[in-house]
């Protein structure tokens, strides 16, 4: 393997305040690599580092076998492309917003048309050229974004977060496009995450980096394996529970994650476990439904946040549980917060990590 | 009389003309400016941005009567001889614009996502591509910002008459003239500076009622709607 970009002892610190210390890090060519840490932890400054937009305080960058300086980074520069966790569009057309770049590297207008229609049509907006780009839904923003980058077919893709803002269904585009180019076109790309799920299911390599600090790279089998310390601290927000195991005799196992809360899985492990359950996952209800679940629980919707078409709630059933849920079901339902509501999930659903 | 009179044409043509260049010269370096006090960061730049603001009440008068000692013969710029010419009445306007049109195109240009810069740059662009590409995302507020400073050229009087000095025919616009006319005192001058006023009047109204539309497209569609 080719190493692309080799990052040797970063530092950067904005004030008083550090935002990367000691980070060194080798990025593959045509690889994967998540960055998975909790908001805050210097996700976005790493990528921004990468991107040479932030100066660092000390270490350096090597990228494709030159150590980046002031004089040289506009140039390496053209080898890659980011795409930032906010939206960004110029307000103008879709076709001027993916041209951009291309416009730039001053490629000819026949063939900068011909390639911004195919970019539209990886992330399956295919004749949106002339509509307003900033008049489009938030995820078909975000994919014009996405677009945007990749018509340029740089060696290096940076990605922040971006799937965080979307719906499951843009989610789902916009992972299955990174996922096409890094097989197709063999793009290097380095994605900001804090979706544990999104870390497993795309990357080769996941780096985890809290506080500033590279605290291990592996395969995902490898860092949600062995369940790092590291991991546990930050992933324990989103539906993550630790807990001893139970044979029930059938073929499943019963988790203990505490006040009194026992959760069915099908995984056959034994003793002290982690388990995951991906808020996509849960189905609510108002009443109590005859299903296949096995896992079914009362509760009270203790916190709900707004993200456009979908709403995420918090259900307290001895323990809190996220569940996203479309605003239009949240609607319908008559839902609010302290509302008594049932929840359920298949064992299948739970993953041991 | 706001028929015809050829004099008439001749100081409406003088008043746009010198208020349109004075405007251009005013855009091509306060949009510099404005870009500099936005994108570059420098020690005192709040300074000279609050500098700008506060020129923008600058009285006309206070302003002409310092290019005038400026032009005037024994004046630092006194060599160039341009005092009493169109140029010393479009590099006054100029200069007194130039505040009205930082101070504006400064606010369009933060309002601007400071991410812009960057993302032009991830995109391949250099320091000044990824400036113009932020400039761009600012146009409305820097297109107004020179309409609001052609607005303010044409209008005042105090730099027009006191380096201009109202040579009929030749440096006299609506605005001198208007206080020319009125100054005669006789009925048939007071009827031309009325007739002026009219005119000048016309043409602010027209350029504010431009920028209400262009900054609100949907003003125009209530005009047009027919009555239900």
């Amino acid at each position: 393997m080719t190493v692309l970009v080799e990052v040797k002892n970063l530092a950067k610190s904005f004030g008083t305040k550090t935002v990367l210390s000691d980070v060194s890090l080798k990025i593959e060519e045509g690889e994967i690599l998540a960055l998975l840490g909790p908001n805050g932890s210097g996700k976005t400054t790493l990528l921004k580092t990468l991107a040479f937009l932030e100066k660092p305080d000390g270490g350096e960058i090597e990228f494709l076998g030159v150590t980046v300086t002031e004089k040289n980074a506009e140039r390496l520069r053209l080898q890659s492309a980011m795409v930032f966790q906010r939206t960004l569009l110029f307000n103008t057309s879709v076709y001027n917003n993916v041209a951009y770049g291309l416009k730039i590297r001053k490629v000819p207008k026949n063939v900068a048309i011909e390639e911004v229609a195919k970019a539209l049509q990886l992330v399956r907006l295919e004749g949106f050229e002339k509509r307003s780009a900033k008049k489009l839904s938030g995820g078909e923003q975000q994919r014009v974004a996405l677009a945007r980058a990749l018509v340029l077919k740089t060696k290096l893709l940076l990605l922040d977060e971006p799937t965080a803002n979307l719906d499951p269904k843009n989610a789902g585009i916009m992972e299955e496009v990174i996922a096409a180019v890094n097989r197709d076109l063999k793009t290097t790309v380095v994605m900001a995450t804090h979706n544990m799920f999104q870390a497993e299911k795309l990357p080769t390599h996941i780096a985890l980096i809290n506080d500033g600090k590279i605290t291990e790279v592996g395969e995902p089998a490898e860092i949600f394996g062995k369940l790092s310390k590291n991991l546990a601290t930050f992933a324990a927000l989103d539906n993550t529970f630790g807990g001893n195991t139970t044979d029930t005799g059938s073929g499943t196992t019963l988790v203990e994650i505490g006040n009194g809360v026992y959760i069915e899985i099908t995984a056959q492990k034994r003793g002290e476990i982690r388990i995951f359950i991906s808020p996509q996952d849960i189905i609510l209800s108002k009443a109590a439904v005859e299903s296949s679940a096995r896992n079914v629980f009362r509760g009270k919707i203790v916190a709900v946040v707004d993200s456009g078409a979908l709403v995420s709630l918090t259900v307290d059933v001895g323990k809190p549980f996220k569940v996203q849920i479309t605003k239009r079901s949240f609607v319908e339902m008559g839902l609010n917060l302290g509302a008594e509501v049932f929840i359920a999930f298949k064992a299948s659903s739970v993953q041991v990590i | 009389m706001l028929s015809g009179d050829p004099a008439l044409y001749s100081v409406v043509f003088r008043s746009l003309l010198f208020s349109g260049l004075a405007t251009i010269l005013a855009m091509l370096w306060g949009t510099p400016i404005a870009m500099l006090l936005t994108m570059k960061n420098f020690r005192g730049r709040s300074i000279v941005k609050g500098f700008f603001t506060t020129l923008i009440g600058m009285p006309t008068v206070a302003l002409g009567l310092i290019l005038w000692l400026i032009f005037s013969k024994a004046g630092p710029a006194g060599f160039l001889g341009i005092l009493y010419t169109p140029a010393a009445v479009i590099i006054g306007e100029a200069i007194l614009v130039t505040p009205l049109i930082v101070s504006i195109a400064v606010t369009a240009i933060e309002s601007v996502d400071p991410e812009m810069m960057h993302l032009a740059k991830t995109l391949g662009a250099s320091e000044s591509q990824a400036s113009i590409a932020v400039l761009k995302e600012a146009a409305n507020g820097v297109i107004f910002s020179n309409v609001a400073g052609f607005n303010r050229a044409i209008a005042e009087l105090g730099v027009a008459w006191l380096v201009g000095g109202n040579i009929v025919g030749l440096t006299d616009v609506l605005t001198t003239d208007i206080s020319m006319y009125t100054n005669r005192g006789d009925p048939s001058s007071i009827s031309y500076a009325i007739a002026f006023a009219v005119i000048l009047l016309v043409i602010v109204f027209s350029i504010n009622i431009i920028i209400i539309l262009a900054r609100n497209p949907k003003v125009l569609a209530t005009f047009g709607r027919s009555p239900q």
